[in-house]
């Protein structure tokens, strides 16, 4: 049986995978894109849909700053199914503990051409009057939005479709080799290959440091104008990003239907899906903390996921240097749907041999990465 | 400000209708601390649901004074929100519930496939159990004109007792092909009190037709539906009125058993000859053990009740339930679901989030349907609407997590704490 | 006969008898659109049994109660279509 031809094979229809078809699709390639399921069934369809900037680290803010550039100037192009809303997000401070450091985020925030906006307490509560009183004060990040990321992952898809990429779904990966895919669906020869498989990436290339991190979100019923902006705790960052056992911190979004997702919690308890009730409660009981009103809203429905995590926090990027052909996508844990664009833009500039947009190192996938 | 109740008992009932009254009934009179749970106002289920005891037959009087007798205890208006290693979460109105018990039976009853229909998202048009449910809670039909449209054998006593309530009935049509009833009727000759029954509730709206093979395929109106148009044998009409009752079948409510980590196939909760279910310490007795009616719901209670509370369960009701259970399935064939014809494209499919059936391809699955269209999102959490897709596209339900039900946040925060709680 | 008490649905005073469902007091008082779908369409009770959701109403302050579910009390406030 001769094999099938094509000039990039993309694994994964998440929506990094999604958005990666649609820039190789751009640069005139022509693109496959295979999935085990179906498109964005994955990590895309367990998370908020959160578009930050991020600052863990100086890589991790130059990634999600340019890839909210990217969404910004896309946002025109995109159909009502993505939801896309430009609501910023709202950064809160419980005590002053909490806003150590505040000046220097500004300041670096704003060397990426991201504006933070200093609010004190009393301001806080009048641009969100369901947060409780006392909170310390915030910070505003207008260029941070909303979207619905299997709506988005979707329209990433039929956008990299409508260049002539195609989709085989339901077709799994058995191997990645030099420039060949083997599938169920047979045997597909390319120049390039990218392994945008999320949290089943290592499969495929397990040397890959990804582990899988499960997530809880609740949902609410429709309560229009709740709240506008995504909220989130000053200290989410830590609790996100920290490699600990279990943590939760306040985070809530209001969706387009004007029900509130409630936010977050982190966990490495391998591939078990089931509900930590402790850890829900826990993290109801923080959101619930900054936003009382919340105690009232009926909660629909808790789900878990699991995000694709490495240990430095930065998302793997470029080409795997073992194999012949073989570029990484992968490894985006909380932040695969703001960083999708941006990944996009880097591996298809690293592919062409132009020089990105900002600096490829600290992806690198073969990079060492302390344990 | 924890307004958590914790209650301790020997066995949890989860569902108060004629499966479980049996069950809690049993395992009380055998001497073990017993509490029923419910979300109606009154422990009976759908098909003993009352204003008042006196307005029930006699085989429902009789076993809920039993009950009372027992000892066995009930907890009306109280949602189940979560099951998980004997303890069982629920909420009331305002406080939360934490049963621990050791065994734990689940009697969650069915509910009603309901397939859309253009005009079916119109006040006023209900299920049809659904319409004699809002008739036992109190609502008039008086004077009012009922067509039914249904399948099977709910469709009979609720005609005869919405006749009774003083309704006119315009249309009784089940789509279940006279042929099929034909050869169902053949195969009753071992119970012929079944077909007496039949006749004495037909006796009770004489003057309306019972049509076979008959379907609503739409229904209109301006602000509520006014009309309803039916097909039969290729010909279509249309009735004036001011309710419709419509559904196509009923729907074992296996979520609870599902949560709880039983073997569920085909729809249905797997059990053993005990009515043990896959989990160790957890029971299933009635509807969602398979749709088999009032009669086979009560042995399975009794046996279930039994075997819980460690009694030796006698061979001859093991038995009478084999024998109910060899009839369901009769009934089954003769009334179970042909192939779904799909509604037009604008119809509503999730009444919820308002998905219309255009928005679904054939080649999806359930979870696909949800994340890419938002059907199953809303409150009911899929309950009606994944009945439906299940009928019409053969989409298996997706995984069901707790709450069972929309619960509020505090409450949810409540009950989730004391889930893995020790004493 | 079942005592008669008063009950206030969207600002209306209903006289209904004791025992039975906000449900069936809504539709024994001609009010049959419980509540708004989210594309803006009247619906009332379906299921009669808490499966559905289509029944939900704001009781006494709290959104999102099945009335098919819930007994009328003296002096309920039922607002629907909130």
């Amino acid at each position: 049986m001769t094999a099938a031809t094509a000039d990039a094979v993309v694994v994964g229809a998440g929506i990094v995978g999604a958005a990666v078809a649609e820039a190789l699709a751009k640069d005139g390639a022509r693109v496959t894109i295979v999935d085990s399921g179906a498109a964005a069934l994955g990590a895309t369809a367990v998370g908020m849909g959160h578009l930050v900037a991020m600052d863990d680290s100086p890589a991790q803010l130059a990634l999600t700053s340019y890839s909210l550039d990217l969404w910004k100037s896309l946002a025109s192009e995109l159909p009502p199914s993505v939801e896309y809303d430009p609501a910023g997000t709202l950064w809160v401070a419980e005590d002053e503990m909490q806003l150590e450091g505040v000046e220097e985020k500004i300041r670096a925030y704003a060397g990426r051409g991201m504006p933070l906006q200093w609010l004190d307490g009393k301001r806080v509560v009048e641009l969100e009057p369901n947060l409780r009183s006392g909170l310390a004060g915030g910070l505003l990040a207008p260029r941070d939005a909303i979207l619905y990321p299997p709506g988005a992952a979707r329209a990433l898809l039929d956008r990299a479709l409508a260049r002539g990429a195609q989709l085989r779904e339901h077709t799994e990966v058995l191997a990645l080799d030099a420039n060949e895919v083997t599938t169920t669906g047979g045997t597909l020869r390319a120049g390039v290959i990218v392994n945008a498989a999320g949290t089943g990436a290592v499969r495929l290339t397990p040397d890959l440091p990804i582990v899988p991190r499960k997530g809880h979100l609740v949902i609410t019923d429709r309560v229009p104008g709740f709240c506008r902006h995504q909220i989130v705790e000053m200290g989410y960052l830590k609790s996100a990003h920290r490699m600990t056992a279990e943590s939760a911190a306040f985070n809530v979004q209001p969706r387009a239907t004007g029900q509130v997702l409630i936010g977050s919690s982190r966990e490495l308890v391998g591939w078990d899906a089931s509900v930590n009730r402790q850890l829900v409660a826990a993290m109801l009981s923080r959101a619930q903390w900054f936003m009382p009103a919340l105690a009232k809203l009926q909660a629909i429905r808790i789900w878990t996921g699991f995000r694709p995590a490495t240990q430095d926090k930065l998302p793997l990027i470029g080409r795997w240097e073992r194999t012949p052909g073989l570029w990484i996508a992968a490894g985006h844990e909380g932040l695969g749907i703001t960083t999708s664009l941006g990944t996009a833009g880097l591996l298809a500039d690293l592919i062409a041999g132009r020089t990105p947009a900002i600096d490829p190192a600290p992806f690198a996938p073969g990079r060492r990465v302390a344990a | 400000m924890s307004r958590l109740r914790d209650v301790s008992v020997d066995v949890a009932v989860i569902g108060g209708g004629p499966a479980g009254i049996a069950a809690a009934t049993r395992g009380s009179e055998a001497g073990k601390r017993v509490l029923v749970l419910d979300e109606a106002p009154h422990l009976g289920g759908q098909i003993w649901r009352h204003l008042s005891r006196e307005s029930l037959p006699a085989k429902a009087r009789t076993w809920l004074e039993r009950f009372d007798r027992s000892g066995a205890e009930g907890l009306t208006e109280t949602s189940v929100v979560d099951l998980q290693d004997s303890r069982v979460l629920a909420v009331r109105w305002n406080e939360e519930v934490r049963v621990r018990a050791p065994h734990v039976i689940i009697a969650t009853g069915a509910r009603e496939l309901l397939l859309p229909f253009p005009g079916w998202t119109l006040p006023n048009v209900m299920g049809v159990g659904g319409l004699q449910a809002l008739v036992k809670s109190g609502a008039s039909v008086v004077g009012k004109r009922v067509a039914l449209a249904g399948a099977g054998p709910l469709v009979l006593p609720v005609a005869a007792a919405l006749a009774r309530a003083g309704a006119r009935l315009v249309v009784v049509a089940d789509r279940t092909s006279a042929s099929r009833v034909l050869r169902f009727a053949a195969s009753l000759a071992g119970r012929p009190g079944e077909l007496w029954e039949g006749v004495r509730y037909r006796a009770q709206f004489a003057g309306t037709r019972y049509r076979w093979g008959t379907r609503v395929i739409s229904a209109a109106g301006e602000s509520r539906v006014q009309e309803a148009t039916f097909t039969a044998g290729g010909r279509t009409w249309t009735e004036p009125v001011d309710l419709l009752g419509a559904a196509a079948g009923l729907v074992p409510n296996t979520e609870l058993a599902r949560l709880a980590g039983c073997e569920v196939r085909g729809g249905v909760v797997m059990v053993d000859a005990l009515q043990q279910s896959s989990r160790a310490g957890v029971w299933c007795a009635g509807e969602p053990a398979g749709v088999g009616g009032v009669d086979l719901a009560l042995l399975e209670g009794e046996i279930a009740g039994l075997d819980a509370a460690g009694q030796p369960v006698p061979q001859s009701l093991q038995k009478a339930r084999d024998a109910g259970r060899a009839h369901a399935r009769r009934l089954d064939l003769a009334f179970g679901l042909d192939a779904v014809e799909l509604p037009p494209p604008e119809t509503i499919v999730c009444r919820c989030e308002d998905v219309p059936c255009s928005a679904f391809d054939k080649s999806w699955t359930m979870r696909q349907a949800k994340l890419y269209t938002r059907a199953g999102m809303g409150p009911c959490q899929g309950r009606v609407c994944g009945a439906a897709l299940h009928a019409m596209f053969g989409w298996a339900p997706d995984s069901v997590r707790a709450p069972l039900v929309p619960t509020p946040v505090a409450s949810l925060i409540s009950t989730l704490e004391s889930s893995d709680a020790t004493t | 006969m079942a005592r008669i008490l008063s009950i206030l649905v969207d600002g209306r005073l209903l006289e209904v008898s004791e025992g039975i469902t906000v449900a069936a007091a809504l539709l024994n008082a001609g009010e049959d659109a419980f509540r708004d779908s989210v594309s803006g369409r009247p619906r009332g009770p379906v299921c009669g049994m808490g499966i559905c959701f289509e029944c939900r109403v704001t009781i006494d302050g709290v959104r999102g109660r099945r009335a098919c579910l819930e007994r009328v009390s003296p002096g309920m406030r039922v607002i629907t279509r909130e």
